[in-house]
């Protein structure tokens, strides 16, 4: 396997006195599809934050291409932004301006192109993901699944070298899930990127991923390719691939005994 | 009791928490507006949001304070057969205070508050986190183009308000009830000082401008992005505003026309 181009060591995080992540360890290989599964509200997209720069986390260490993330100023953070796409779970979009504009949006910010130049690369990025047609749209004319792709466009638009999806999947029609998954496995070869896909949509997701990481209370509890998770022992990890509704993570929440619940009410 | 005592210091630590983070916005917005004067188009395109899409209600408040205080002033002055004085009246209280007082107040009504959930909606819907995420910075390239449009459109407004206002009362009072017109003018001409009333009145607008426009985005900006939380920044904005407006009205007016 190739070089690792994000490397996280001993991650501890934490939101007031909740601790969200505890000594979190994995590796994000160059030209793979990563997939980072857990259920809701494990931190997957705080996980996202963290590696973009956006968060900064209690200990550990977050490496990007070699460079301590947590440890970055203002400027560096900024310059290492230019070389990472991203994805938000809402698109993201700016909503006053149309999809071309959105799109054209990073370019026009950080290059002094010619206008001609700048067009024809928001038409290239469009035509990718299958949206030219709808450029001169507004994002509120836009379904869920195309402003998604619009999205991922525009976190292409400077063609970096890693992609960060934050829950690509939730919410889409299975049509438009369909396009996303390819998008996301295409885009990530055609252009030599490294993707990180974070979601709790396991087929989907496994289909795509090289590897996966499932992340479950504040731990990476299981890691593998796909293939070999499926076959996993781990108990949680049978009852996340497998969508069990009872096992390490309980149907019910903590709580007093059932009995003793209904004899208080005499 | 000690609950009382722990949740007041809680309240008195948040409050001075938020005052703090308030203040290095400012410094992160003033910090940025240089670099955003060099992209005047973005300024402009807020001067129309914030102070074109402003001026009916200006224009329209400013009218109807005029015409009441041609009316009040006429009805007032007449006793005394200082009818003649009715221009300087009116003048003086709309330039001195109420051009630039009212205009803050509408303007934080209309302005503030839309700039508040504008600012709340967009970190609501990640655009602000996005803009971040692609290495473009959201202080500079959202809330100074807006922070200088609030600040430049206020004196502007306040400036339309007073003018519309002095046509209000010579309406009232020259058209209507017969006062002198050749009079209305030249006391007015004759007692409004351009240094002492206009000026203090136009840096009472800026300073309005200033502060209206620094609550409004720092409510938006440190907004919870949740629908109550955007609620909660625009109504804010409005009270804090206002509160701040005529609370700084008097000291100003105390320094400016004190002795």
């Amino acid at each position: 396997m190739t070089e690792p181009v994000v490397q996280i060591r001993d991650l501890r995080f934490a939101r007031g006195n909740r601790l969200i992540f505890d000594g979190v360890n994995l590796d994000i290989h160059a030209g793979c599809v990563t997939a980072i599964m857990g259920p809701s509200g494990t931190g997957k997209t705080t996980l996202l934050k963290l590696i973009g720069g956006q968060l900064r986390p209690l200990s550990g260490s977050i490496r990007v291409n070699g460079e301590e993330v947590p440890s970055l100023g203002r400027h560096d953070l900024y310059r290492m932004r230019k070389q990472l796409g991203m994805l938000f779970q809402s698109g993201a979009l700016l909503t006053d301006i149309n999809v071309f504009e959105n799109v054209a949006y990073p370019i026009r910010e950080h290059t002094r192109l010619p206008e001609a130049l700048v067009r024809d690369l928001v038409l290239m990025k469009l035509e990718a993901v299958g949206l030219r047609g709808a450029a001169g749209l507004m994002p509120s004319e836009l379904s869920g699944g195309m402003a998604r792709r619009v999205a991922l466009a525009r976190a292409i638009a400077l063609d970096p070298m890693m992609v960060l999806y934050d829950e690509p999947f939730t919410g889409q029609d299975p049509i438009s899930m369909g396009v996303l998954v390819k998008l996301i496995r295409e885009l990530n070869d055609a252009l030599y990127m490294t993707s990180v896909v974070v979601s709790h949509d396991v087929a989907e997701t496994s289909a795509i991923a090289d590897y996966a990481y499932l992340l479950s209370n504040g731990k990476v509890v299981d890691h593998g390719e796909p293939a070999a998770l499926r076959e996993s022992e781990s108990r949680w990890s049978q009852q996340f691939l497998k969508a069990l509704p009872d096992g390490p993570v309980a149907f019910h929440y903590p709580a007093a005994p059932f009995y003793d619940d209904l004899m208080q009410g005499g | 009791m000690l609950d009382a005592i722990q949740q007041l210091g809680r309240a008195t630590l948040d409050f001075f928490e938020r005052l703090g983070r308030g203040h290095l916005f400012l410094m992160q917005v003033l910090v940025s507006v240089p670099a955003t004067l060099l992209r005047p188009r973005l300024v402009l395109r807020q001067m129309h949001s914030v102070g074109v899409l402003t001026l009916l209600i200006i224009v329209v408040s400013g009218l109807f304070v005029g015409m009441v205080m041609g009316l009040q002033g006429y009805n007032t002055l007449v006793d005394f057969g200082a009818e003649d004085s009715l221009g300087v009246l009116v003048a003086l209280s709309l330039v001195r205070e109420l051009g630039p007082v009212v205009t803050a107040l509408l303007f934080a009504g209309r302005a503030g508050s839309a700039l508040s959930a504008e600012i709340g909606l967009m970190k609501a819907t990640e655009q602000l986190s996005g803009m971040e995420m692609m290495a473009v910075d959201p202080v500079r390239r959202v809330i100074a183009p807006r922070f200088l449009s609030a600040f430049l459109s206020m004196p502007l407004l306040a400036a339309i308000f007073s003018a519309i206002g002095v046509y209000g009362g010579w309406f009232i009072g020259v058209s209507l009830l017969g006062v002198d017109d050749g009079a209305f003018w030249s006391q007015m001409q004759d007692k409004v000082d351009l240094h002492g009333d206009v000026y203090n009145g136009v840096i009472k607008s800026v300073v309005f401008g200033f502060v209206v426009g620094w609550i409004a985005l720092f409510e938006g900006y440190d907004a919870v992005p949740t629908a109550e939380g955007v609620s909660r920044a625009t109504t804010q904005t409005v009270v804090h505003s206002a509160l701040a407006v005529l609370g700084l009205d008097f000291v100003l007016t105390a320094l400016m026309f004190g002795d």
